[in-house]
């Protein structure tokens, strides 16, 4: 359903989707991102880790226009995302969900959905007055596809259900049900995770995964260390706005840099003793490795 | 939702039913009324005349959310181009059907200058802008008369047309089928078919890729944009259409009344549209035709039942009607908020709104 509207071919030579860079944003004394550069290719499931505060949300937020940028470009499919209002940004296929839930909380889980059918769909208020043939065939048309969404991501029952009553997992669905809505070619997921429990997580992974193979890719912020790992095949590692590290999921893990960044710098004293005796190659350079990246060389 | 599937799967015999029973009541209302008296069908009229008003700042207010203010200004500027443009004020006699799409169209007009400037505001800051635009058109109104006089000032424009099609007066008596017919009770029927076709443009708009789009900028602008709407436009359109259902409900004010001046379009005349909605139940259609109906009879009731009551009651008239019509009227809108803080009629949506803040967040 979703591969027909983005029509990919994800196992051919990996095409670049998104290239962001030297994004810098600043909230007053805050340097909240500075020189932030990656890039996304077609079939990824990226991953954006960090700790609290390391600048991931904010990233998204400019990545959807809901913040302008001090500097730097982010290249998505030949648009500017910088330059393009907030409401432009699904228009060219980037959809996103957000870290504290916001559904259209009183309205019902498919008329949610319905929503996110608004920029693909035409009738306007002499259309929605006459309700002539062609716009009730829509209105049918975006009733069924948001039905079909809605048992994509596996709450279909729950289609007449207030959209605050969901449960919490339930009313992350509906979120990304509703961004699936727009037909994106990228989908930003942040914190999809968050507050489900271990059996609500593989359900959501395998969610993932399924909207991969149907040939979106995704973008995502996740605090769950085990389903970024197992799920991402990139992995973007920010801290305090900068870029700390990038590359495969396995290799990222091992960089001295980002342990003790997540551990505090004992730990990684302790990693560092511990990862050059598996894997000689990391203490050369991370680059060597193959993929992990550090922004720059005085690692310790 | 469940009320769209509902009435697009057929319509039921009984709904059917109860329609032609509304239909029937309806047509004969106001000779039932006008042999009481014809000032209660004068009544009816402005009770229809409040029920498009209501209906068009629900769109607003109920729909997508805008608190508004100032709404009696497009009623203002509907009723006022009708005056100008037919009446002796400039000599101007045009008929109806340049008329009536002119004022609908300059109300729609001045409702998208008004949405500009506020396309940033909500909640307390919109309605204090909103409300200064209502001001501002009623004192334009008042002070149009130096240099150039356009307004005719507080004095207001005097022996305006009445509605007419092909030489058929709306204004005055005559004998139809062999029935007296006033020209109130002809009004009527024209203000009930344009009140119809209102409500039957509103119910469309609500349940449809607009109406749903007005939803959404109501219940999370950030996300609403987030899935593409541009919310400057469908807000910009909501204060249009909502106007010019404002609109023509003046300019059939002006052809009624005859005559039009500043004070008809007051702060108190914007409130009480804004109680009828909230009252009603706000973004039901419904529950604001209700609302506009109770809070327009209420006052008229009040004054043919009090005076009566008094004089049978002490043998002299105490309180005058019109002194105690303001504290009931509170008194009202105070009981139905702690009864019914969802409006008396009030949708499902707000329902479930009030419910969910009850129970607290889980």
């Amino acid at each position: 359903m979703i591969a027909a509207a983005v029509n990919s071919d994800a196992r051919s030579m990996p095409e670049l989707l998104l290239v962001a860079k030297k994004l810098s944003k600043r909230f007053g004394g805050l340097q909240a991102l500075s020189e932030v550069s990656f890039s996304i290719c077609k079939g990824d499931i990226y991953g954006l880790i960090g700790p609290n505060g390391a600048g991931k949300t904010t990233l998204f937020n400019v990545l959807t226009s809901l913040y302008v940028p001090e500097s730097g470009t982010c290249n998505f499919m030949g648009h500017q995302l910088t330059r393009l209002k907030p409401h432009q940004i699904a228009m060219v296929g980037l959809a996103r969900t957000f870290q504290n839930i916001r559904l259209f909380g009183s309205l019902s889980a498919i008329e949610n959905v319905m929503i996110g059918r608004h920029i693909r769909t035409r009738a306007g208020v002499l259309g929605a007055i006459l309700r002539d043939k062609g716009t009730r065939a829509e209105e049918a048309a975006i009733q069924q596809r948001a039905q079909e969404l809605l048992e994509y991501v596996g709450i279909g029952e729950r289609a007449n259900d207030v959209a605050q009553s969901l449960s919490y997992g339930d009313q992350r669905r509906l979120e990304i049900a509703r961004a699936l809505a727009t037909d994106p070619v990228l989908l930003a997921l942040d914190e999809p995770a968050a507050g489900m429990n271990a059996s609500e997580t593989l359900v959501l992974r395998r969610l993932i995964e399924k909207i991969r193979d149907d040939g979106v890719t995704v973008l995502l912020i996740e605090h769950d260390m085990k389903l970024v790992m197992g799920l991402c095949n990139r992995v973007l590692v920010l801290e305090y706005g900068k870029v700390l590290a990038e590359g495969k999921p396995a290799d990222v893990q091992r960089n001295p840099r980002v342990i003790e960044a997540y551990l505090g710098a004992g730990a990684a004293d302790q990693a560092a003793v511990k990862v050059p005796a598996n894997d000689p190659a990391t203490t050369k350079g991370p680059g060597a490795a193959g993929g992990a990246t550090p922004s720059n060389e005085d690692h310790p | 939702m469940s009320t769209v599937i509902d009435t697009r799967n057929g319509i039921s015999l009984k709904v059917w039913m109860g329609i032609a029973l509304c239909g029937v009541v309806l047509a004969i209302l106001p000779f039932a009324l006008g042999a009481v008296g014809q000032s209660w069908v004068r009544t009816l009229n402005f009770a229809l005349l409040y029920v498009m008003l209501a209906l068009g700042l629900n769109i607003v207010v109920g729909f997508a959310g805008l608190l508004d203010l100032g709404y009696i200004a497009f009623y203002a500027v509907g009723a006022y181009i009708w005056a100008m443009l037919a009446s002796p004020h400039f000599g101007l006699h045009l008929p109806f059907w340049v008329v009536l799409p002119a004022g609908v169209l300059l109300a729609a007009i001045f409702g998208a200058l008004l949405g500009a400037p506020t396309l940033k505001l909500r909640g307390d800051y919109l309605a204090i802008v909103t409300l200064g635009f209502g001001e501002i058109v009623r004192i334009f109104m008042n002070n149009l008369d130096a240099p150039i006089n356009i307004t005719n000032g507080p004095q207001g424009i005097n022996r305006v047309d009445s509605f007419s099609v092909a030489g058929f007066a709306f204004g005055r008596s005559q004998e139809l089928f062999g029935f007296r017919v006033t020209g109130p009770e002809k009004y009527y029927y024209l203000l009930l078919l344009l009140t119809i076709i209102i409500v039957v443009m509103c119910v469309r708009l609500q349940n449809s890729r607009i109406g749903r789009a007005w939803e959404a900028v109501r219940e999370d602008e950030v996300a609403a944009k987030a899935m593409g709407i541009n919310t400057r436009n469908i807000k910009l359109l909501a204060f249009s259409m909502g106007a010019s259902f404002g609109g023509v409900a003046g300019a059939m004010f002006a052809s009624m009344q005859g005559f039009v001046s500043p004070e008809s379009f007051s702060l108190t005349e914007s409130i009480l549209v804004l109680c009828m909605v909230v009252l009603g139940g706000m973004g039901n259609i419904p529950g604001v035709i209700l609302g506009a109906v109770l809070l327009s009879v209420f006052p008229e009731l009040l004054r043919a039942l009090v005076i009566p009551l008094q004089r049978t009651v002490f043998g002299d008239v105490i309180l005058d009607p019109e002194g105690i019509r303001m504290l009931l009227f509170g008194f009202a809108l105070v009981l139905v908020m702690i009864f019914r803080p969802a409006g008396l009629w009030p949708s499902a949506v707000r329902r479930r709104e009030l419910s969910g803040a009850k129970g607290g967040q889980s």
